[in-house]
């Protein structure tokens, strides 16, 4: 990530595509892991700050990713601040990219965090089933929205207009 | 400071802070121990803790604000005497960084003993202050102000391989969380909460590794060999990454760590632990923000012809010199 982070290329006036997408993923990453955090940590404290029976090699996972999310926030913002400033964004690119972070991020956490690694459950002490359905399927959307609208606006050769 | 005689008879003095204003997951699952009768709903920041008087009443207490004022004082002197001017908000970082300073060795050092107060000291001392003070650009300063034999020592020491090697990411990294796993994973801190001169001696250590970890990281100071933008990220991403393991770690040994105690309150640990999370969050979003605005603001920013008629509005000399592919972030570095 932290290569990605350096843009290569000063060209300007010519939309960067791949760096505004990954901009966009970079933020939807680190908002997802932010309202994570804030509504269901915080908020609802539905999730638990730590689980007895975390494994440790969860909580090290746990320690990079969390560590990683805030990097992503302000790294992705001024990122794509950089891009903006040098006439190089793709807003359609950015778009995309940001919903595609948003929901991998999502799908992540309710599939690798929440199941395989068992850091955490949605909420305690109810029927878990209803919560990880909706969790997955929001992840879902949110992903499938994400790759549509890059593949839509990649699919429109430079000539179409502004992208 | 922690040592002294005529402080309170339990290790663990009268709850300074509400156990129960944090506002976050909570405890969780763990027996709370006991909910304070003291619980005011300060929080962990509240301003209500400074007012317990504690045992520091003699006066020797606020000795180490002493050095915090000096530091305040001599930089302020510098800064009028800058013939070129010196910038306002460089001043005002390095007196929020002294302040913060104050903060940690003057009031929360005269709190009772306690678990939350010794972490709110580290997170000031070890990561808060030394931001602000490293974004006062000192070095910078004194380069200006001091006379000519003061600039060549300067100098000669920046040019130090030993400075190099301590002042890597990496290893600034290492020295500022490894110190601080090393005091909470060892008999250190029990040692620190009977021998004054260690605790002082540990506070110092904090504060210089935070300020040489934000220094490399993100500086406005000249740093020779600095590296490049990505080293700065991944060593960021690991002591925070490191800091957050270590916070959880406590939370969940908080009934045998740190080791060597007599008397002990795991619930306060806990809360000691998580204090060392979130705080550590917030360090770690400035940190970040101060590295990328760095490289946000690099010199000699290539701008590139925007209408292609017009001529580049900086000579393009410049943006081959500074825009090789090969090192995309370009520090303001010697």
């Amino acid at each position: 990530m932290a290569d990605s982070i350096v843009p290569r290329t000063r060209t300007a006036d010519v939309p960067d595509g791949r760096s505004s997408a990954f901009a966009g993923v970079l933020i939807g990453v680190a908002i997802m892991a932010a309202v994570d955090e804030i509504v269901f940590h915080q908020l609802l404290a539905w999730h638990h700050f730590y689980d007895r029976s975390t494994p440790s090699v969860a909580l090290l996972s746990d320690g990079l990713l969390h560590a990683a999310e805030v990097i992503a926030l302000v790294g992705g913002f001024f990122w794509f601040a950089d891009l903006r400033r040098r006439r190089a964004l793709s807003d359609r690119l950015a778009w995309g990219g940001f919903l595609l972070g948003a929901g991998g991020f999502q799908l992540f956490d309710g599939l690798i965090d929440h199941k395989v690694l068992r850091l955490h459950q949605i909420r305690y002490g109810v029927h878990l089933v209803p919560y990880d359905v909706v969790w997955n399927v929001a992840g879902s959307v949110l992903l499938l929205a994400g790759v549509a609208v890059v593949w839509w606006s990649r699919s429109r050769q430079p000539g179409d207009g502004p992208r | 400071m922690t040592a002294a005689p005529s402080g309170p008879p339990g290790w663990f003095g009268p709850p300074a802070f509400a156990d129960g204003g944090h506002g976050s997951g909570g405890p969780g699952p763990l027996p709370v121990a006991d909910a304070g009768p003291g619980a005011d709903g300060a929080g962990w920041f509240g301003a209500t803790p400074f007012a317990h008087g504690g045992h520091g009443v003699d006066g020797s207490g606020w000795l180490p604000l002493v050095p915090v004022a000096l530091l305040a004082g001599s930089y302020l002197l510098a800064a009028v005497r800058d013939p070129r001017g010196w910038d306002c908000r460089r001043t005002a970082a390095w007196l929020g960084g002294s302040a913060l300073l104050a903060v940690a060795v003057g009031p929360l050092a005269q709190l009772p003993d306690d678990p939350r107060g010794h972490m709110a000291q580290h997170l000031l001392l070890g990561m808060l202050a030394p931001l602000g003070l490293v974004l006062g650009a000192p070095v910078t300063l004194l380069l200006r102000v001091a006379p000519p034999p003061v600039r060549r020592v300067v100098g000669r020491l920046l040019r130090a391989r030993l400075l190099h090697l301590i002042a890597h990411p990496v290893a600034a990294a290492l020295l500022s969380t490894g110190g601080l796993t090393l005091v909470l994973l060892t008999p250190l801190y029990a040692a620190a909460e009977r021998n004054s001169v260690l605790h002082h001696a540990l506070h110092l250590h904090y504060v210089a590794a935070g300020y040489l970890f934000a220094w490399t990281l993100a500086g406005p100071d000249p740093a020779p060999r600095r590296p490049g933008q990505a080293v700065r990220v991944g060593a960021l991403l690991g002591a925070a990454a490191g800091h957050a393991v270590l916070a959880k770690y406590l939370y969940a040994n908080a009934g045998t760590l740190p080791p060597g105690l007599t008397d002990r309150d795991p619930a306060a640990f806990q809360s000691a632990a998580q204090l060392m999370y979130y705080g550590g969050d917030l360090a770690e979003l400035l940190l970040a923000v101060a590295l990328f605005a760095t490289w946000y603001n690099r010199p000699a920013r290539p701008h590139p012809p925007h209408p292609p008629t017009h001529p580049p509005t900086r000579p393009p000399r410049l943006i081959k010199k500074f825009a090789s592919p090969g090192n995309g972030s370009v520090t303001r570095t010697s």
